[in-house]
């Protein structure tokens, strides 16, 4: 499965075999991640991700794979999960 | 679902001795029901077998990243070869191998096996194979980035030729070949004479005999390291964090592999190499006694330093779950 093209396959390797609670879950983790970057992420409907930024912009996924390369076009940056400033963000909570 | 069937490769510069292989393998017994896919007919001495050529055709995808382009023309083969089988045109295969050129990169191959719609449903990437010439193989690391890249990419390294090569010249090899790619095991053979069930065993992710300096990478530019972690991650924050780094770092990750420990009973196996990542295995139990997870990733530009801080403070934010 590729991060770049996750478009073409119907279960992300980081998501399969995961259920509605996990779903749940990985939208809130996500979101601690995507608020960094001025992005909200929500769920429709249990099958597809609804990605925003501030000013209203958004973008539909269908999984992680997509997700990362919508978020760095709505945000004009990559997002680095090695970012220090990121990181620090996350260890405080 | 059927049985998927493995594709294995046989990467290697020209001339490294990835023929005289591929044609004494096929001359086993235990290899009989084997399909094989060549660039250059003629030169692999198997009649009795399927043998088929390809041009090695890419098709490059619209984002442009290179490693997650599909090779048409393999995925063509397969395709053909499934249906000929299932009209009883050719006999039965369980397995296939493909002999790529010296200057293929193995990603495009491995993420057409898992992203091709109809071939990721009958096939799924089986070993990876690099041979390197004993006599010549330091030179052209050094010169190629393409033996470079088939080193990192495989799970087992063939180092050929060690009866006519200096012995201080294979040690030295070998010492590059793990400090590239420590999480590959590494096997010396002369006149193509290996055991196929070694050589083809699937490449089980585990990389517990790694042997990694933590010193200077003798990697050139790379840098290869592998990190330890003393309790289990959270597969969530886990597979949130590493599709991230990939899409972030993806052409700088060169290779993603080991074994992590999710809570369950046995160990989660990974495998990536750059953005292409074989669906995770969870094991039904651990390999050995130690149970903790290890991952080894081999880098550029990269500190493992960073890595170790962002997957924790990724896993610490899980814990509000």
């Amino acid at each position: 499965m590729c991060a770049l093209c996750g478009v073409l396959l119907t279960s992300h390797w980081a998501e399969r075999d995961s259920g509605r609670r996990e779903r749940v879950f990985r939208v809130r983790l996500l979101n601690r991640v995507l608020v960094h970057f001025g992005l909200e992420l929500g769920d429709w409907g249990g099958r597809v991700y609804l990605l925003r930024d501030r000013k209203g912009k958004t973008a539909v996924v269908e999984d992680l794979g997509g997700l990362w390369a919508a978020a760095e076009r709505l945000a004009g940056r990559p997002l680095d999960p090695l970012d220090p400033t990121l990181v620090e963000a996350l260890r405080r909570g | 679902m059927a049985e998927r069937l493995p594709v294995a490769l046989v990467t290697g510069f020209l001339g490294s001795g990835k023929t005289t292989l591929l044609s004494r393998l096929l001359g086993r017994p235990e290899l009989g029901e084997t399909a094989v896919i060549v660039n250059e007919l003629g030169e692999v001495a198997i009649d009795h077998h399927l043998l088929r050529r390809v041009d090695e055709r890419t098709i490059l995808l619209a984002n442009g990243c290179l490693c997650c382009t599909l090779r048409g023309d393999l995925a063509d083969e397969l395709r053909d070869l499934l249906s000929r089988r299932t009209r009883g045109e050719i006999p039965a295969f369980r397995r296939v191998l493909v002999e790529t050129t010296g200057l293929a990169d193995p990603a495009p191959i491995l993420n057409t096996l898992l992203a091709e719609p109809v071939v990721r449903h009958h096939f799924e990437p089986g070993a990876v194979l690099a041979t390197v010439d004993a006599v010549n193989g330091l030179g052209q690391l050094e010169r190629g980035a393409e033996t470079v890249k088939q080193v990192v990419v495989a799970d087992r390294l063939v180092v050929t030729k060690t009866d006519v090569a200096d012995r201080a010249e294979v040690v030295r090899l070998e010492e590059r070949l793990r400090a590239l790619n420590p999480a590959a095991e590494l096997l010396e053979v002369s006149f193509g004479e290996a055991e196929p069930a070694v050589l083809l065993a699937p490449g089980d992710g585990d990389p517990r005999d790694v042997r990694i300096s933590e010193g200077p990478a003798h990697g050139g530019d790379l840098h290869p390291f592998v990190l330890f972690l003393e309790r289990a991650v959270d597969w969530t924050a886990f597979g949130i964090w590493l599709t991230m780094l990939l899409q972030a770092r993806g052409n700088d990750v060169l290779r993603v592999k080991g074994l992590l420990d999710v809570g369950g009973r046995g160990p989660v196996v990974l495998n990536g190499v750059q953005h292409v990542v074989s669906p995770p295995e969870h094991l039904e139990a651990w390999p050995d006694e130690d149970r903790r997870s290890r991952i080894v990733f081999i880098a550029r530009g990269i500190e493992k330093r960073e890595v170790e801080e962002s997957l924790a403070a990724f896993d610490a934010a899980s814990l509000a779950r």
